[in-house]
């Protein structure tokens, strides 16, 4: 491919090399270990659903058991095969009956492994079906009623009442918008477990629970065949329960996931080792199921600075990138993500801006990039916010970006009136329309800004991947390389649901997902 | 087009200047010119049109106007709006509490601390409770800081530690005592159905049952923080929109100093 940027792309393969390594080195970590949060995911996959008296989900309390008896190690799968030959039940049927205490699923007799998949087979294929039949609905969606054109017009609902949130959503798809975003509860992250039901009550969001993901997946299903262009959902598989949420999303058709290697340790301190062991599994998932992913890089630069840090933004992109492909998610489900955070007060922002999204471009051409729009620098002036927001739009159109997350002139005020999406999306298609074709007319000058601008990231990128291979990613995150946040490898939440794959462990979904494209 | 361009209205009302008598400024004194922006929960059409001018009227604007309305999903109408607000404020007789210190810069807080309180001094921050945003406390504690503000962080005579997001109150202000802190600072983002309110409050019945209120300096911030409500609260300042760490270190210094806690 030609660059515009005139960038060296034998710069670029050594970044991406340096960052295959890096994803190398976490990868042969995370294949020894397992967690709470994966194994609770294999009792979902298994069929395992419903709360106990308590309103404790039962995945929570078989792998609960596990954790406290000291054998999670073996894995859940291990002992619910065991049990379901022993007792000739379903493993719900097993779960219910741990829940009234009236099985010890730990103290059944143990068979051997040929013994165990001849049990789990017709599960997990019943499973895998569940999976791909979402996958051929929605690309049967896609194949008749089609799409709207990229970059997807990505909004977001936060009513916290999922019914309330249907409504908001409906309006913003008919308004024109490709993409809604069911924003959590705040703190939800922090849960070591997935709340049950259909919910009408949170904090600048809505509960992600199956429930509410099957009730929006309808309306939206509704809406899109009004409007006559499929309508994308997204929610977020971050937190402490990354891979329950993606497979609750691939149950019940997902199209969009929040899913960073990275920044629940860096935003929700939560612990690196559980973090990296809990996206791998979860990207399984989101692989299989055609989930594009969402990565957090935008959130840099939040805390650090648009110009100082932009490398930070290439270099772990390219970390993200090798570690989704490592769990076989194809480059074209990588919504790999930036932000447009630039103080409006630099002089030539724009066009720093506008070098360093079409640098992204060209380093992943396949990639549906994720492009956020300003939040950092708006203020509450919602004039001035509209027009930093129409910027972004240009750049995001100039740039052929993936899913452009459209800015509120009301951002930092409070959550989306239904109004402000409308005034959002009139916007973003207002400049799309009028500058369709503005990247395949422009050039850049040689020796320009831009061209500049872009080659100095890159150097800057390649330059701190290299260290990183010397230090790993571990280490890197505890001196704060990225988002100036330092985090101890062996700090923050959810450390104690990790632990060390047992002799008698098995997870066959891992090869099977991987595989079956 | 031509009739919206110019305002034809009659200006017979008294242009001048009244404090006592203030009302919203377009182009000319006392012309009470607003705009608005709301959407209402009715079909488009001119029933919803009146039904916008109405209120308006009952708003106490005069000579509603208008200028763009839009259905954006079945049942709900969007508006803008303009009006002559008729109401008045009394600008002569306001009273508004402010934090009371002079402002100092980095080096002027620091040589302060180093004169009066001959000791480095430690402020705790966090984002306390659910808010799971650190965006508030980082512009205030952050080496970096935020618009060209350096950040607590960066101060020599203060030892800052910033705890993050979504913590609980009761362990912040644990962390808070084993570090012997002199003043706490918390940032509320998320005001979402009052819940900063409602973690605030708890913050202050807990600092007064450990019985640490009057031993430390309590600040709390955010852009829907004032320094009224903080009060009200309980807490000694409240930091609102542009306000950076310098207000908050002067502040602090100077509390310190005048209440003898060093």
């Amino acid at each position: 491919m030609e660059s515009k940027l005139g960038l060296d792309f034998k710069k670029v393969e050594k970044a991406r090399g340096y960052a295959r390594a890096i994803a190398a080195d976490v990868q042969s970590f995370v294949e020894q270990y397992t967690t709470v949060a994966v194994e609770r995911t294999l009792c979902r996959l298994m069929g395992i659903d419903g709360v106990d008296a308590n309103g404790v989900p039962l995945p929570n309390v078989i792998v609960d058991t596990l954790k406290d008896k000291g054998v999670l190690g073996d894995g859940a799968l291990f002992f619910i095969a065991n049990a379901m030959i022993d007792t000739g039940k379903t493993p719900q049927e097993i779960a219910e009956l741990v829940a009234d205490n009236k099985l010890d699923i730990t103290r059944v007799v143990t068979r051997d492994q040929s013994h165990i998949m001849a049990a789990l087979q017709p599960v997990i294929d019943e499973s895998l079906q569940r999976i791909r039949t979402r996958r051929e609905r929605r690309e049967h969606y896609l194949q008749t009623i089609g799409e709207g054109p990229k970059p997807y017009l990505y909004i977001i609902v936060a009513t916290g009442n999922i019914y309330e949130d249907v409504v908001q959503a409906q309006a913003g798809a008919r308004q024109g918008a490709d993409i809604i975003a069911v924003i959590r509860t705040t703190g939800q992250s922090l849960l070591d477990y997935v709340p049950y039901g259909a919910t009408t009550e949170g904090f600048g969001g809505t509960f992600a629970t199956q429930e509410n993901f099957r009730i929006m997946r309808k309306a939206l299903d509704e809406v899109g065949e009004e409007v006559g262009r499929y309508i994308r959902l997204c929610n977020y598989c971050s937190g402490l329960c990354m891979p329950e949420i993606a497979i609750m999303g691939a149950f019940e058709g997902l199209d969009v996931m929040l899913n960073d290697a990275l920044y629940g340790i860096l935003f929700r301190d939560i612990n690196m080792q559980r973090t990296l062991i809990d996206q791998y599994m979860s990207r399984i998932i989101n692989g299989f199921a055609g989930v594009i992913i969402n990565t957090g890089e935008d959130n840099y630069l939040t805390t650090a600075d648009a110009v100082e840090a932009a490398h930070t933004v290439l270099a772990s992109d390219l970390i993200n990138e090798q570690l989704a492909l490592a769990a076989g998610l194809p480059e074209e489900q990588m919504g790999l993500g930036h932000a447009f955070e630039m103080d409006p007060k630099l002089e030539n922002g724009f066009l720093m801006e506008l070098a360093q999204a079409q640098m992204l471009r060209e380093i992943f051409p396949k990639a549906p990039l994720k492009y956020m729009p300003p939040t950092k620098f708006m203020t509450g002036n919602i004039f001035r916010g509209h027009i930093q927001d129409a910027l972004f739009n240009m750049i995001g159109i100039w740039t052929s970006q993936g899913l452009q997350l459209l800015g509120m002139p009301t951002e930092a005020i409070h959550t989306p009136f239904m109004s402000d999406r409308y005034l959002s999306i009139e916007n973003a298609r207002y400049i799309f329309n009028n500058m369709r074709s503005i990247g395949e007319e422009m050039e850049f000058k040689e020796g320009g800004i831009c061209r500049r601008r872009a080659a100095e990231v890159l150097d800057n990128a390649t330059n701190l991947l290299e260290q990183m291979v010397k230090e790993g990613l571990f280490t890197a995150l505890e001196k704060g390389i990225f988002a100036d946040v330092k985090r101890p490898k062996n700090g923050g939440k959810g450390l104690d649901g990790v632990t060390l794959k047992g002799e008698n462990y098995l997870n066959p979904f891992v090869e099977l997902m991987k595989g079956k494209h | 087009m031509s009739e919206g361009l110019y305002s034809m209205e009659a200006k017979n009302y008294d242009k001048t200047l009244d404090l006592t008598k203030i009302k919203p400024y377009g182009d000319t004194m006392n012309d009470g010119k607003m705009q608005l922006s709301f959407t209402l929960p009715v079909p488009c059409g001119p029933e919803a049109v009146e039904a916008a001018k109405q209120l308006l009227k009952q708003m106490g604007l005069e000579n509603p106007l208008v200028v763009y309305y839009k259905e954006l999903t079945p049942g709900f109408t969007f508006f803008n709006c303009y009006g002559s607000c008729q109401h008045t404020v009394n600008y002569a007789s306001i009273y508004v509490p402010k934090v009371e210190s002079n402002v100092m810069s980095m080096p002027e807080t620091d040589q302060f601390i180093r004169e009066h309180i001959g000791r480095k001094i430690v402020i705790v921050g966090a984002s306390t409770g659910t808010d799971a945003h650190t965006v508030g406390i980082d512009a205030i504690m952050n080496m970096k800081g935020y618009a060209g503000h350096y950040g607590l962080e960066r101060y020599d005579m203060i030892e800052a530690y910033n705890l993050g997001s979504q913590v609980p109150n009761e362990e912040f202000i644990a962390k808070g005592k084993e570090l012997h802190a002199d003043a706490l600072i918390i940032s509320q983002t998320v005001t979402q159905k009052d819940v900063h309110i409602h973690n605030l409050t708890n913050f202050i019945e807990l600092m007064e049952a450990e019985g640490l209120r009057d031993k430390m300096i309590c600040c709390c911030g955010g852009a829907r923080i004032t320094h009224e409500l903080a009060q009200e609260l309980g807490f000694d300042a409240g930091f609102g929109m542009n306000t950076y760490a310098d207000d908050v270190a002067s502040f602090v210094v100077d509390q310190m100093v005048k209440r003898g806690i060093h």
